[in-house]
């Protein structure tokens, strides 16, 4: 909230913060055990993902870091997509070819 | 050395002399913590990797042994973890502000929280082994909860994998947990002020980071397959 989170602004966002977890996690059981095809996963990576995102622009700070960080932290969700989609390129793309069944 | 500019205000004992400042000092630990996280996300990167690939292989047997994992226990330890960011934020809160009574008493709840989720997760395996659900010689294929089934063969693969993760993730607590310590040794003999307290901060980005982990780890290796109860 306020500019540079290091007086007594982050505080109220700390406990807004701790709240949208608790919650979202009550939220992710809740949602595993309801039946929607082929969407369990991605609802529960989409969860997962805003509370990672939560704890790491306001309890580490991210929102009031320099770009650089930014683009540090960019780099490594860049290369972990990387990581995985290349691999999923791969491993899961391989029973389109049916002549691989035999 | 400094002869010609005779008025220079003495440096900080805490800057090191090939800082320009002790902001410059701060950024320069900041960003070089970020890079380390960096690494640590594509070192379990490589985890998660592999878990997606054999979870979309393997669909039916990593959902039915994923459900065999207590949900109570995981669903606690996450909100432990939760709550010890919360304390861990308010630490370096703490720091900044100078109040250094206050400091040490979250360093030691955020210590007591963490050292919560490793007696938490000891039960947890203790009970794997004498389930035989733990991956190697004395492996027993267990029975699916939904259908009373066996389960197939390569559910031993979903607890290689949890094992790995988890217990990776583990060590992490237990080193976080070592530099908490070595955080309360610094905070009581008083090297922490308003002006620095750049180790806490750094501390305190790598315990976030851990719990970031966790967050992933908890839907995806403990609710996986709830929807199939």
């Amino acid at each position: 909230m306020s500019g540079h989170g290091k007086g007594h602004g982050g505080l109220g966002a700390y406990f807004a913060v701790f709240a949208a977890l608790m919650v979202l996690t009550a939220l992710t059981v809740w949602a595993a055990y309801q039946h929607l095809g082929i969407w369990n996963t991605p609802l529960a990576l989409t969860i997962a993902t805003t509370k990672a995102a939560l704890v790491a622009l306001i309890f580490m700070h991210l929102k009031d870091s320099p770009k650089l960080t930014a683009m540090v932290v960019g780099s490594s969700i860049l290369f972990l997509a990387f990581l995985l989609f290349v691999t999923a390129s791969d491993y899961l793309t391989r029973r389109w070819i049916p002549i691989y069944f035999r | 050395m400094a002869s010609s500019t005779p008025a220079a205000p003495a440096a900080p004992p805490e800057l090191r002399h090939h800082f320009a400042s002790l902001e410059a000092q701060k950024e320069a630990s900041s960003l070089g913590m970020w890079i380390f996280l960096v690494t640590e996300v594509l070192f379990f990167g490589g985890m998660f990797t592999a878990y997606a690939i054999y979870r979309e292989t393997y669909r039916h047997a990593f959902e039915g042994a994923s459900n065999l994992l207590d949900l109570r226990l995981g669903a606690f330890n996450t909100v432990v973890l939760i709550v010890s960011s919360l304390t861990m934020a308010l630490a370096v809160w703490a720091s900044q502000q100078g109040r250094t009574r206050l400091l040490g008493l979250f360093l030691v709840l955020t210590m007591t929280l963490g050292t919560t989720f490793l007696v938490v997760k000891y039960f947890e395996y203790a009970h794997k082994f004498e389930n035989h659900e733990v991956p190697g010689p004395h492996f027993v294929v267990p029975l699916d909860e939904a259908t009373h089934q066996l389960l197939p063969r390569q559910s031993e693969m979903f607890f290689s994998l949890y094992f790995c993760m988890t217990g990776l993730h583990a060590l992490h607590m237990i080193i976080g947990i070592g530099l908490l310590l070595w955080l309360l040794r610094k905070a009581l003999r008083g090297d922490f002020t308003v002006r620095y307290n750049t180790p806490v901060d750094m501390v305190g980005l790598y315990w976030h980071f851990v719990d970031i982990v966790w967050i992933f780890l908890f839907p995806l290796l403990y609710l996986l397959g709830r929807h199939t109860l």
